[in-house]
Parts: structure tokens; C-alpha cells; sequence
């Protein structure tokens, strides 16, 4: 029963990938891209976790740490390079 | 090392101190300290006539290699030591002479006599060598040390072309020949001549023996200078007299007949050799005496006077030959066409020896050998006429110099192949004396020109650069020796018989003499009424009424267009050749990274699909596949709807964030396939790598921002699907070819037991196989550098200027 309802979870977390990555292509500003990006990450972990449910292991946890601080770093980074036209500021000793 | 091999390699040594000599002792000229080298030698070399007279040799043996077979085998029989004599006889001769011609104050004497001591050295090691490979090593060394003579005034420009030219087709030739000489060993395992005679039987059965024989009589007639090689030699005139003397007359160009005449034993069964050597001997003898007579360069004479002599002495070669064919002696013409080739070969380097050096003395106290602005030197020059009238006489085959023995002798082989009922000669054979005659009659020609518009006709001193007078003592007494060897011969023949000719005969057909028959040579002015009589009486009388009428018929030489003569073929090759590489490249390199790729991957898929079509490799099994799951296939789907939507991007940031997606979803990929550290290092990764490529995508310049498709071209999407259906194929197909079990169970017994771990891919990094990782790290380190390298010292260069 509860290997049922993680395949029924995982596909639909694929269905979701999917529409997350059409966005991903379709845009159409680059602040939508990468807001696409960043929920693709968290479905990552999503999928990761189900997957970690049905091989009965918790191997994958670190995965899901890493794919959410990575997601949010990854985020930022787009955020400010949009923002900012720079990641990292040289200015900071000013 | 014996006292032989130092007599042979002794011009090199000499040659070591020959600069030293020059700067130590600059009031004397340095060619009487270089004299004393050739003179000892002949002296040394004179020694062995008794021994090889009396049908004995001599071999002494250096090892050198001896674990490839290669040793310095000097070995001497008649066939050698005629040489060596020649060589370190006239090469005395041209010691003694050049140092009257060359001026020690104006010329760079050190540079002469080294490379003239190189070449003396060379030349002495090819004919004393029993070693094929030495023999080769000696006879690159002549190639060299030539090439070095030739451009000698190495500041004028056709010094330096024929020296060039002189080099590309005798290397070419010796190139050949080092072949032929690697197709020999194949198969009979040994590089020793002697030894190589003794297997001709079973070499002749052998299926590169034909290969071997062509390659080897390449080698011979470049540097013989036979047609259509002989090119080089006209060309090779601009080197200084005493050098054309020596190399292009007594020499080197001698060495192609020498190695026919030493392989003779070995290739001459065969009626290719028979039918090579002869014919093209004679062709080269009528091709070389026709174009001698438009010549109007004294030395241009002489060089294709010399072309024409070669092939002569090639074609009685050649001929020669066919007296294996019979069993007795008794009546053996064909052993006379061998004698021949030996008297005439003694002769030539007399009267052609002193016509060079006769050519250079009217050069020196002229100023110019065109014999248009020459004429009536015959009372300024009496002693440089003389010789130049023995000389010529002699070379035209008139009596009684030695050229008419030879020469007779000579028609005697020619007509002689009417006889003769092997390999088709009697019917094609017809043209042996027929162009013989017609040879001869054009080498009386030239002789006769050589002579009478040199010195008589009326003169016209007023054209010539300096006021012309008789040469110096000591440039007169090299001619004149050797024009009194070409009386002394002339009228006593046989004293070269016995001593000379004979072992040398013995030596280029050994088998003869091996069973048990004597070689008897006998040469004698005077045979009767024979038909070579008639034809010499007949070359005479032709001979005078062509040279009567030369003014009439000369205009045919101007018929042949310039772009069919054989000098025309090579200019226009060699020209052709350099603009046909240099348009070749040009096509290729095109400098764009992206026409290399395509080679690449064409080559890649067209070598390992015709592989796989080859060999029939493709194979489908499906009995060992795996259940495909439905969130593989969607991610599947995902991951290549991402990488198919990269190429059709519009914008580079979209093409960014797709990568990123790809990159995550193979992530995913190795959580499906339950590999959580690579999945943790593949998303790190690739986080980084985007923001590395947004880093790059933002330094961009603003022009090439323009937001704009990647342009379709037809050939690129072709290759990338060739590759792409490629990579697959030979995926399914090793996949379905598995030959034996994974080690991998090995690993999973003992990775606790051995290692003391429980992560088995961490274990295999850092333990069961932790030198690759080892490196990586290295990889790594090595970027990291780099990158810092590149940042920080960019500057650089360019503030140093």
C-alpha cells in the first residue's frame, strides 16, 4: 500500500517536472527560468526522498540536505546576478 | 681495425686536421698538406695488385653492429681495388691540380678540402664495402659530401640550384636503393654481398626479387646519372673544375656503375636486369651524346659527354650479363662486352679526367668556356691543346688512343646481340647497334667541336674577359699524365690486362670462373676487316660531314619545347609539387576549430561504423536487460527535452539554465540507479559549473550578445546524428557482446574485510584504487593553478613588451 501511493507520489512529481521544465524552456523572462530551476530542485528532493521511501534506505538524506542548500544558494545567485549584473561584489572593502 | 679499414676511413681523419692546417700554416697552400693523403693511399692500394692479379681477395672484418648483422667488411678483389686506384690515383692527380686553381688567398681552401676528403673517403669506403648497410652509409656520404662540392661558391644562385637539384635525386635514388637493400636481407638474412652471391639461385626465386632488383638499379642510375636521372649532372658543372674532374667525371658517378657491376653476380640470371641495364645504357648513351652537341659550355659538353659514356659502359654491363647464359668461353662474346666495360671505364676517367681539367685551364686564363666566344687559343695554349686533342681523339674512339679500343670493342658487344637468342633480343635487339652507331657518331661530333672551336677557327680575343696565355707548370701536370696513360694504354693495352681487367672481370662474374674457366684478355689494335671496322670508318666519315654541315641542322634542337625536356619535367614537378602541397594545406588547415572538428568526428564515425559493418559486430541481445520503470521514463523525457531545447535556444541564458537542468536530472538519474555520492558530487558540480558559465556568459563582449539562434547548417547536423547513432550502436552492441563477469563481486567480499569500510565507492577511490584518485587531485590542482595562473599573470607579457 505504501509502495502503491509512493508510485502514484512519484509519478506525479514527475508530471510536475515536466511542467516546471517546459516553463524552464519557455521563459519567458529569465526570472521565470530560474524560479523553474529552483522548484525543479525542490521536487528533486521531493522525488529523492519518495525514491529513499521505496529502496528502503537512508543513504539519500544527505542528497536532500545538499539539493536544499543548493537550490537556495543557486537561487540567490541567479537573484543577484539579475539584480546586480555581479555575483560576487569587489566592493566590500570600500 | 685493421690496416685497411684505417686506409679507408684515414681521408676522414685527415679531414679533421685539414682546418687546422689551413689557419696554422697560412703561407703554404694547403693542398700539398691534403695531397699527401691520396698519394699514400695509392700506394697502400697498389700493393694488393699482386694479390688480386693472381685471383686472391682480401677481407678483414670491423664489428660494428654485429647484433644486426652489420659490420665494417672491407673487402678488396679487382673489381675494388680498380676502384679504389682510380679513386686515390686521379684523386692526386685533382689535389695536385686544384691546387694550382685555387687561389689560397681568395678561396675558403679549409671548406674544399674537407668535404674533397669526406667524398675521397666515401667513395673509397662504398667500393671496399662487403657490407650492404656500410656500403649504403658510404654512398650517402658521396651524396653529401657532393651536395657540399657542388654548392662550394655557395653565394651564386645556380651553385646552389644544381647543388639542390644533385641532392634531391641522388638521395631519392639512395633512398631506393637502401630498399632494395632491406628487401634483399628480408630474403636471405644477411646484409654481406659475398654472402648474397652465393644464395643468387634461391633469390632468384623469390618474389621480391624482381622489387629488390628495381630498387637497387635506381639507386645505381641516379647516381650514374643514366636517363631520364641524368639531370643533375649538367647542373652539378657549377662546382669548381677540379671537383667536376674528380666527382663527375672518374668518381661518383662511376659508383652506379660500380654497384651494377658488384650486384651483377646476384640479379644478372634474370633477363629483366639484362633488358634494364642494357637498354636503358643505351638510350642514356644516344641521349646524352645528341644533347652534347647543342652544348655550347665547355663543361656542358663534358657533362653530357660523361652522361653519354656512363651509359655506354652501363649498356656493355648489361650485355655482359648474357655471358652467364652460356656454358664455355671458347668464342664468349658476350665476356668481351664485360671487358669492355672495364677498359672503357679505365679510359674514361684518363681522357675525361684531363678534358675537365684542360676545360678548367682555359676557363682560368680565358675568363669563360663558351666556346662562341672561343677560338684560336692554339698558338697562346700549345701543351693545353695537346691535351685537349688527345683527349677528345681519344673519347671520339679515333685510333690510336685507348677510346678506339674501348669503342671498338664496344661495337663488337652491340653487334654481338644479333647473336644472341634469349629474352627476345633478336628481334627488339636491333636497336643495340643501331643506336650505338648513331651515338658514336654524335660523340665524334661533340669531340671534334670540343677541340676546333676552342683553339683553331680565327680568334676573337676582344670578347675574351682576360688576355689569354698558357697555364702555369704545375696545372699542366695532372692533364698530362693522364693524357700520356691514354697513349700508354692505347698502344700498350695489355698492360692493364692481367693486372686490371681480369680480376675486375672475375669479380663481376664470378660464377664463371668458379667453374673452373679463365677470363683471357686481349686487346689488340688490330682485328681485320671485322664489321666494328667498318662501322668506325663509317662514324668517321658521317661524323666529319655532320660537322661540316652543323650550321644547317642545328635548328633541330630548338624544336623540342622546353616544357618536354627532362629539366622542364623537374622544374615544373618540383614547382608544382611545392604549390600543389602549399594549395593542399591551404584547403585542409583552414585555421577554424570548427572544419578540424568536423574531421574528426567524420573520421570517427566513418572508421568505426565501417568497423562495425566490417567485422559484423552489431549485435541485439536482449536477455540481459533490466525493467524499465515509469519515472525513468519520464525523467527520461525530461532530461531530453531539456537537452534537445539547449541547440534550439534563443537565448545563452536559457541555454545556461537548461544545462542545469540536464545536469540535475542525471543527478536524479543516479539516485535512481542508487549512487548517492555520485549524485551529491554531480549536484555540486554542476551548481558550480553554472555559475561558472554564467560568469563566462556575463564577460561576454556586448556585440556578440546579440540574441540570436545557432544557424543550422546541414553538414553539422548530420555528423552530430552520425555520432550520436555511432555512440549508440556501439553501446547496444557492447553491451550485448558481454564477454565475461563484472570483478566487481571482489570487491563487495572485501570491502569490510580488506579495507575496513563500509562505503564501497569511497572504498575503491582512496584504497583498492586510490593512484587514479591520486591524480585527480593532481588534475584539480593543476586547474586551480592554471586558472590563478591565468587571471593573475595576463598582464604580463604584454607590459614587457
Amino acid at each position: 500500500m505504501l509502495d502503491m501511493s509512493v508510485y502514484i507520489a512519484l509519478v506525479a512529481f514527475a508530471i510536475a517536472m515536466i511542467g516546471i521544465v517546459f516553463r524552464a524552456i519557455k521563459g519567458p523572462s529569465t526570472a521565470d527560468r530560474v524560479i523553474a530551476l529552483d522548484s525543479l530542485g525542490i521536487s528533486l528532493i521531493a522525488v529523492t526522498a519518495l525514491f529513499s521511501i521505496l529502496l528502503r534506505t537512508s543513504v539519500f538524506l544527505e542528497v536532500i540536505l545538499l539539493l536544499g542548500i543548493l537550490a537556495f544558494i543557486g537561487t540567490v545567485a541567479f537573484s543577484k546576478y539579475i539584480e546586480k549584473g555581479a555575483i560576487i561584489d569587489r566592493d566590500r572593502h570600500k | 681495425m685493421s690496416l685497411l679499414h684505417l686506409a679507408i676511413v684515414l681521408p676522414f681523419i685527415a679531414a679533421v686536421f685539414v682546418p687546422f692546417l689551413f689557419k696554422g700554416f697560412r703561407s703554404v697552400h694547403t693542398g700539398w698538406f691534403v695531397l699527401l693523403v691520396p698519394l699514400a693511399l695509392f700506394i697502400y692500394f697498389i700493393q694488393y695488385m699482386p694479390v688480386t692479379s693472381s685471383g686472391q681477395t682480401v677481407s678483414q672484418t670491423f664489428e660494428w653492429i654485429p647484433s644486426l648483422g652489420i659490420n665494417f667488411t672491407a673487402y678488396v678483389d679487382g673489381l675494388g681495388l680498380l676502384f679504389a686506384l682510380l679513386i686515390t690515383g686521379i684523386g692526386s692527380l685533382v689535389v695536385l691540380y686544384s691546387i694550382y686553381y685555387l687561389a689560397k688567398e681568395k678561396e675558403a681552401l679549409h671548406n674544399f678540402y674537407v668535404y674533397l676528403l669526406m667524398f675521397m673517403g666515401a667513395m673509397l669506403g662504398v667500393v671496399l664495402s662487403d657490407n650492404l648497410i656500410v656500403l649504403y652509409m658510404f654512398w650517402e656520404f658521396t651524396s653529401i659530401s657532393s651536395f657540399l662540392l657542388i654548392g662550394y661558391w655557395y653565394d651564386k644562385e645556380r651553385s646552389r640550384y644544381g647543388a639542390q637539384k644533385s641532392m634531391l635525386i641522388t638521395v631519392f635514388g639512395g633512398l631506393s636503393m637502401l630498399g632494395g637493400i632491406v628487401l634483399l636481407y628480408l630474403m636471405s638474412g644477411t646484409f654481406s654481398i659475398r654472402e648474397l652471391i652465393g644464395m643468387s639461385d634461391q633469390l632468384m626465386a623469390d618474389p621480391l626479387f624482381i622489387m629488390a632488383m628495381l630498387l637497387v638499379l635506381l639507386g645505381a642510375f641516379t647516381k650514374s646519372a643514366q636517363f631520364p636521372f641524368h639531370v643533375w649532372l649538367p647542373d652539378a658543372m657549377e662546382a669548381p673544375t677540379p671537383v667536376s674532374a674528380y666527382l663527375h667525371s672518374a668518381t661518383m658517378v662511376k659508383a652506379g656503375i660500380y654497384l651494377v657491376a658488384r650486384m651483377s653476380p646476384i640479379f644478372a640470371e634474370s633477363g629483366v636486369w639484362l633488358w634494364l641495364v642494357a637498354g636503358f645504357g643505351i638510350f642514356t648513351l644516344f641521349w646524352g651524346s645528341f644533347n652534347a652537341v647543342k652544348q655550347t659550355d665547355l663543361k656542358g659538353i663534358l657533362a653530357y659527354s660523361t652522361v653519354s659514356q656512363l651509359g655506354l659502359i652501363m649498356s656493355l654491363l648489361g650485355l655482359g650479363a648474357a655471358a652467364l647464359h652460356f656454358d664455355t668461353l671458347d668464342d664468349n662474346m658476350y665476356m668481351t662486352a664485360t671487358i669492355a666495360a672495364v677498359f672503357h671505364l679505365i679510359n674514361h676517367a684518363t681522357f675525361k679526367g684531363s678534358l675537365f681539367m684542360m676545360a678548367g685551364i682555359v676557363d682560368h686564363e680565358t675568363g669563360t668556356r663558351d666556346i662562341r666566344k672561343l677560338g684560336g687559343l692554339v698558338n697562346l695554349m700549345p701543351i693545353t691543346f695537346t691535351i685537349a686533342i688527345i683527349g677528345s681523339f681519344s673519347m671520339a674512339g679515333l685510333p690510336p688512343f685507348n677510346g678506339f679500343l674501348s669503342k671498338e670493342m664496344f661495337l663488337t658487344g652491340m653487334i654481338s646481340v644479333f647473336e644472341l637468342d634469349l629474352f627476345n633480343l633478336n628481334t627488339w635487339g636491333i636497336l643495340f647497334p643501331v643506336l650505338a652507331w648513331i651515338a658514336s657518331v654524335f660523340t665524334f661530333i661533340y669531340s671534334i667541336k670540343l677541340v676546333f672551336k676552342t683553339f683553331l677557327g680565327k680568334p676573337q680575343f676582344d670578347k675574351l674577359p682576360k688576355k689569354p696565355h698558357e697555364a702555369p707548370i704545375g696545372m699542366l701536370i695532372s692533364p698530362l699524365i693522364l693524357v700520356s696513360l691514354v697513349i700508354l694504354f692505347g698502344f700498350f693495352p695489355n698492360l692493364l690486362a692481367n693486372s686490371m681487367i681480369k680480376p675486375a672481370v672475375e669479380s663481376i662474374l664470378p660464377s664463371l670462373t668458379d667453374a673452373g674457366q679463365e677470363v683471357y684478355v686481349n686487346i689488340y689494335f688490330w682485328h681485320g676487316f671485322t664489321p666494328e671496322l667498318f662501322m668506325t670508318l663509317g662514324i668517321i666519315l658521317t661524323g666529319i660531314i655532320m660537322y661540316a654541315t652543323l650550321a644547317k641542322w642545328q635548328g633541330i634542337y630548338n624544336r623540342i619545347p622546353e616544357r618536354f625536356t627532362i629539366n622542364g619535367v623537374y622544374d615544373n614537378g618540383l614547382e608544382k609539387g611545392e604549390s600543389g602541397s602549399f594549395r593542399l594545406n591551404e584547403f585542409i588547415m583552414t585555421g577554424y576549430m570548427r572544419s578540424y572538428l568536423i574531421y574528426i568526428f567524420a573520421f570517427f564515425v566513418a572508421i568505426l561504423l565501417s568497423t562495425l559493418g566490417v567485422r559484423d559486430a552489431f549485435a541485439i541481445d536482449t536477455s540481459n536487460l533490466a525493467e524499465i520503470r515509469i519515472y525513468e521514463v519520464v525523467l527520461a523525457l525530461v532530461l531530453v527535452a531539456g537537452a534537445i531545447t539547449i541547440l534550439f535556444a534563443k537565448s545563452r541564458l536559457t541555454s545556461i539554465v537548461l544545462l542545469g537542468v540536464v545536469g540535475y536530472s542525471v543527478a536524479l538519474f543516479f539516485v535512481f540507479f542508487r549512487a548517492p555520492d555520485l549524485a551529491l558530487t554531480q549536484l555540486v558540480i554542476e551548481t558550480v559549473s553554472v555559475a561558472l558559465f554564467l560568469l563566462c556568459f556575463y564577460h561576454l563582449p556586448e556585440i556578440s550578445r546579440k540574441e540570436e539562434r545557432m544557424k543550422f547548417k546541414i553538414g553539422n547536423a548530420v555528423i552530430s546524428i552520425l555520432v550520436g547513432i555511432t555512440v549508440t550502436l556501439i553501446g547496444i552492441a557492447s553491451y550485448s557482446n558481454q564477454s565475461f563477469e563484472s570483478i566487481s563481486q571482489y570487491h563487495i567480499d572485501n570491502v569490510y574485510d580488506l579495507a575496513a569500510g563500509g562505503n564501497m565507492v569511497n572504498v575503491i577511490l582512496v584504497d583498492f584504487r586510490g593512484f587514479d584518485t591520486l591524480f585527480e587531485i593532481c588534475v584539480l590542482g593543476i586547474a586551480a593553478l592554471g586558472i590563478y595562473a591565468m587571471v593573475n599573470f595576463r598582464g604580463v607579457r604584454r607590459q614587457k613588451g
